[in-house]
């Protein structure tokens, strides 16, 4: 029951939960957000292009990383960093990565499909004249991207990448599967090393629904404010 | 890349006595499979009816199915999955509690509620988007032929509003199938795990994880087609 309900076990423990966890976690968001949203531009660019084969890799590569749930990504890049770096860098051991970097990876390569899915509709939303003016004026495909079609992509995406940011911030609370001292991990060790499970993981659930419940808020209301009337 | 590809592994029996590690996959693929569509179940039926709850005239109603998904919305499933796992027994009357611990399969029945009420936030939010998305016409004829509220929602709003939210209602489905892989968590022997179970007692690492990969794609691909098949059986014939 409630009735032994011990703040005090709550309170102790906050400078571990917010200077090591919560900030584990809000790094790991913005990083693999901004990783996420630059790579998933440049696939849905890739999906769009008229080249031969590279819109399937594209579409290959989303597709595959939309059937497989987050929890078997992780598994699969923490195992499979180590022999990629060793790759990249020629050395003749598998690299030693560090569990921060190993995530960021992960959820990097991992959010790109989804965002990428964003960007893909956001470049279809924008009229096919724009692009053949564009180049009417002689700017390359690349000139175009940047100064004419992106910009507006961005300006009329940002409510739904600021949502499916807010859904990366839930889902980097799996990292736990590999014991890393994210927000949940943190409040995780507390509640098991105080055998107050109760009170640790109740907190963690009031904290994350107080961030998620605002941060959508306001995504809404940035939503009303920058809506274009068409 | 010197790692040791064995690939003959899985005809090779597992430590667990119980037959060789290609068995173990596929255990751990039928608990998946079967957790999923029993977590479906809860989650169509609550989540249908907070959906049309969102879409009555009531305030009351409207205020509870609001709160309801953004309550499921906004807290990460595994926290969710914890407290129905570690809390919930604790919280409740202690002979209750002591009676969902000694459940057998306990990690099952968890992953079945959790999902359950999880995605049930997910599809009502779809559901109140199909209701909404009919001409409000529907509705006034559902009235003016004398139905009433329940009778124009089950014989003209809700037949038109699924068929129009199938294909959604298939990613939330396939979302939900991913999901609970999160149940490993709490120790249900599912794919996921069984494939980390192999990878601990084989260290063939990337063996294990390949073949729960195309596992997973292999029931994706099962779940497009049979929703395509659903979309076909139940479209209304000279309807676009």
């Amino acid at each position: 029951m409630l009735s032994n309900f011990d703040f005090s076990v709550i309170t102790s423990a906050l400078p571990y939960l917010f200077l090591d966890g919560m900030r584990f976690t809000l790094t790991l968001t913005a990083l693999a957000a901004v990783g996420g949203i630059i790579l998933g531009t440049l696939i849905a660019m890739m999906r769009l292009s008229s080249l031969p084969v590279i819109p399937l890799v594209a579409k290959g590569y989303v597709n595959l990383m939309r059937s497989l749930p987050l929890v078997l990504v992780i598994f699969w890049f923490y195992f499979l960093v180590p022999y990629l770096g060793q790759w990249v860098t020629g050395a003749d051991r598998p690299m030693t990565v560090g569990a921060f970097t190993s995530s960021l990876v992960t959820f990097t390569l991992f959010e790109a499909a989804y965002f990428s899915e964003i960007m893909r509709a956001g470049i279809q939303s924008i009229p096919k004249g724009q692009a053949a003016a564009a180049s009417a004026l002689g700017l390359t495909y690349f000139a175009s991207m940047r100064s004419v079609i992106l910009p507006q992509v961005f300006r009329n995406m940002t409510p739904i990448l600021l949502t499916q940011t807010i859904v990366l911030f839930q889902d980097t609370s799996l990292v736990y599967v590999l014991s890393i001292t994210d927000f949940l991990g943190a409040a995780s060790k507390i509640a098991q090393r105080d055998g107050r499970l109760v009170e640790m993981y109740l907190f963690a659930a009031v904290v994350y629904f107080a961030v998620c419940f605002v941060a959508s808020m306001a995504v809404r209301r940035l939503q009303k404010k920058i809506a274009i009337i068409r | 890349m010197n790692y040791n590809w064995n690939w003959g592994i899985f005809f090779e029996p597992s430590p667990e006595g119980t037959g060789t590690y290609a068995d173990m996959l596929l255990s751990g693929l039928t608990w998946t499979v079967v957790t999923a569509l029993c977590a479906w179940v809860i989650a169509f039926f609550l989540g249908s009816m907070i959906g049309v709850m969102r879409t009555l005239p009531s305030k009351t109603a409207n205020a509870v199915g609001t709160a309801y998904v953004e309550l499921f919305r906004n807290i990460p499933l595994l926290v969710q999955m914890f407290l129905w796992y570690f809390v919930l027994p604790e919280v409740l009357p202690e002979s209750w509690g002591g009676w969902i611990k000694q459940l057998p399969n306990a990690p099952f029945y968890t992953a079945v509620v959790c999902l359950g009420f999880f995605t049930a936030s997910r599809v009502a939010e779809q559901v109140r988007a199909g209701i909404q998305a009919l001409p409000r016409g529907q509705k006034m004829a559902g009235t003016a032929m004398g139905l009433t509220v329940s009778q124009t929602y089950r014989h003209v709003l809700l037949p038109n509003a699924y068929r129009m939210i199938l294909p959604p209602l298939t990613s939330e489905f396939l979302n939900n199938l991913k999901n609970t892989s999160v149940a490993l968590t709490i120790g249900l022997l599912e794919l996921t795990a069984r494939a980390r179970a192999m990878q601990e007692f084989s260290f063939q690492v990337f063996e294990a994880f390949t073949a729960a990969t195309i596992l997973y794609v292999l029931i994706n691909i099962v779940v497009i087609f049979t929703s395509g098949w659903i979309e076909r059986r139940v479209a209304v014939p000279g309807h676009r």
